[in-house]
């Protein structure tokens, strides 16, 4: 497991798209899409998008509270960071 | 009182006249036909019921979302079908005016539609997508002129044949991926239907909804500029759960007041006697009971979610949860609740020309099970389940 409070925003973000391919079964390759394509856009279905979510939980081992977990919250590679970046600058909310 | 309450309440009031003094005295034959209600949507239209939640400036109603849903109740007790022909237009009227954003094609037609009280139907299915909404395999495509057409196969569209136009799901454009939709509304002038099925069905019949090849041009301003995935979260799937929901507990209460004045009937007739049917009845009333709390609780949490900035409660998956929730319970209620009455009831019940016949009910109120097939909202929800924290 990673700590992401060390982890540099260009990791993070690797780490992301890693997740991605694995649970977001897009029919283009991630890394042909820049941070902030629309996922949903891509391909993403709303199915594959809930393994990403429990995949990012697991792998930056946060919980999304439900106030996060919208579509919009995990559209891109940029807002899953943002929200990731919430997540882990305050542990308690 | 306030002018909002004076407005809901002049609504509802005409709305109960009509389903009273029309919906109920042709419902059978709407049934027996599966004929379209046009009587009772002829005096929808000429009591303006149509521009309900179209607001005053757009030259509607301006009434709530409460006051149709009480509108949907109160036809749903005497004509299944009119009130369901009313919520799925009320349904299309709402979705238009909650996602607007100032976009002129639609506040032009949004007058027209108040003026000439024109009625919109719904194409949503698809023939191909396992009945989700969520996508769309016909595409906008470009046509000459910068006009744009599609071409979509919908299994079930509803009054079809009867609509003056149509809100349509498609796939953005050509490239899109199945899930990128957009809602296009098409005028009945600009759309060609082919009907590619028939619609004899155990119930809901006057709703008449058999399957239609649908061609049309528009205008690129028909495009409705939100994305149909917000669109379906924040608007279209809640209120279609709630105004359905409504419906249905309309059928359910209806079936429950036949089973109610038969009962009654029985005690009359032989008084301080024991009446076999009334513990069965206090039992129905329970469950009655239960299914308005569910429709009435579903309602207040969408106003409510409805009023905060931006709605962002209604696009998390905690909300969409609740308002499957909510279509699952009251479809399942309804049907039980028409079923136990006929069996209080007995066997006057399972006649189609006694006063507490329950058939008519009973067969319309199955419908709802299979409207959205609940099999395939359960595997939705079990999917949220995983990720959801607070249900």
């Amino acid at each position: 497991m990673h700590t992401t409070e060390s982890a540099s925003p260009v990791s993070l973000q690797s780490e992301i798209r890693e997740v991605l391919r694995a649970h977001a079964r897009l029919p283009v390759d991630v890394d042909t899409l820049p941070d902030d394509a629309d996922l949903f856009r891509a391909g993403m279905s709303s199915h594959a998008s809930v393994n990403v979510m429990l995949a990012l939980e697991d792998a930056f081992d946060v919980e999304f509270p439900d106030e996060m977990l919208t579509r919009g919250a995990f559209e891109s590679v940029e807002a899953i960071a943002a929200a990731i970046g919430e997540l882990v600058e305050s542990p308690a909310a | 009182m306030s002018i909002a309450v004076d407005r809901d309440q002049e609504l509802i009031g005409r709305v109960i006249a009509i389903a009273d003094e029309v919906a109920a005295v042709h419902a059978d034959e709407v049934d027996r036909e599966a004929r379209f209600p046009a009587e009772t949507v002829a005096a929808l239209r000429e009591a303006g019921a149509l521009s309900a939640l179209v607001p005053e400036t757009l030259g509607g109603v301006g009434a709530s979302l409460r006051a149709v849903a009480a509108a949907c109740f109160e036809l749903g007790r005497r004509c299944s079908s009119s009130a369901m022909v009313f919520a799925m237009h009320q349904i299309q009227v709402a979705t238009m005016v909650r996602h607007l954003d100032d976009a002129p094609w639609f506040q032009e037609y949004l007058g027209e539609l108040c003026a000439q009280q024109r009625l919109i139907a719904s194409v949503t299915s698809e023939i191909g997508t396992g009945g989700d909404m969520g996508r769309s395999i016909a595409p906008l495509s470009e046509a000459a002129g910068g006009r744009l057409h599609f071409t979509k196969l919908a299994p079930t569209v509803s009054y079809g044949a009867h609509a003056d136009d149509l809100l349509t799901t498609v796939r953005r454009c050509e490239m899109a991926e199945q899930s990128d939709q957009v809602l296009v509304l098409s005028r009945r002038e600009q759309t060609e239907l082919e009907q590619t099925g028939t619609w004899d069905t155990i119930g809901m019949r006057g709703t008449c909804s058999p399957g239609f090849t649908v061609r049309a041009e528009i205008d690129s301003g028909q495009v409705l500029p939100a994305p149909f995935s917000d669109v379906m979260n924040q608007t279209h799937v809640p209120i279609s759960h709630i105004l359905w929901s409504h419906v249905w507990l309309g059928i359910a209460t209806e079936a429950f007041e036949r089973g109610r004045a038969f009962v009654r009937g029985q005690a009359k007739r032989a008084p301080g006697q024991p009446v076999p049917a009334a513990a069965g009845l206090s039992r129905v009333m329970n469950q009655l009971s239960m299914l308005r709390a569910e429709v009435r609780s579903a309602l207040d949490e969408f106003e409510r979610a409805s009023e905060e900035p931006g709605r962002g409660r209604l696009g998390t998956m905690a909300t969409i949860l609740r308002f499957n929730n909510l279509k699952l319970a009251a479809s399942e209620q309804a049907p039980l609740i028409c079923s136990a009455v006929l069996e209080l009831v007995g066997i006057v019940g399972f006649k189609n020309d006694s006063p507490f016949a329950v058939g008519r009910l009973l067969r319309d109120s199955l419908s709802a099970r299979l409207m959205v097939a609940n099999a395939r909202i359960h595997d939705v929800d079990a999917g949220l389940l995983l990720i959801a924290k607070d249900v």
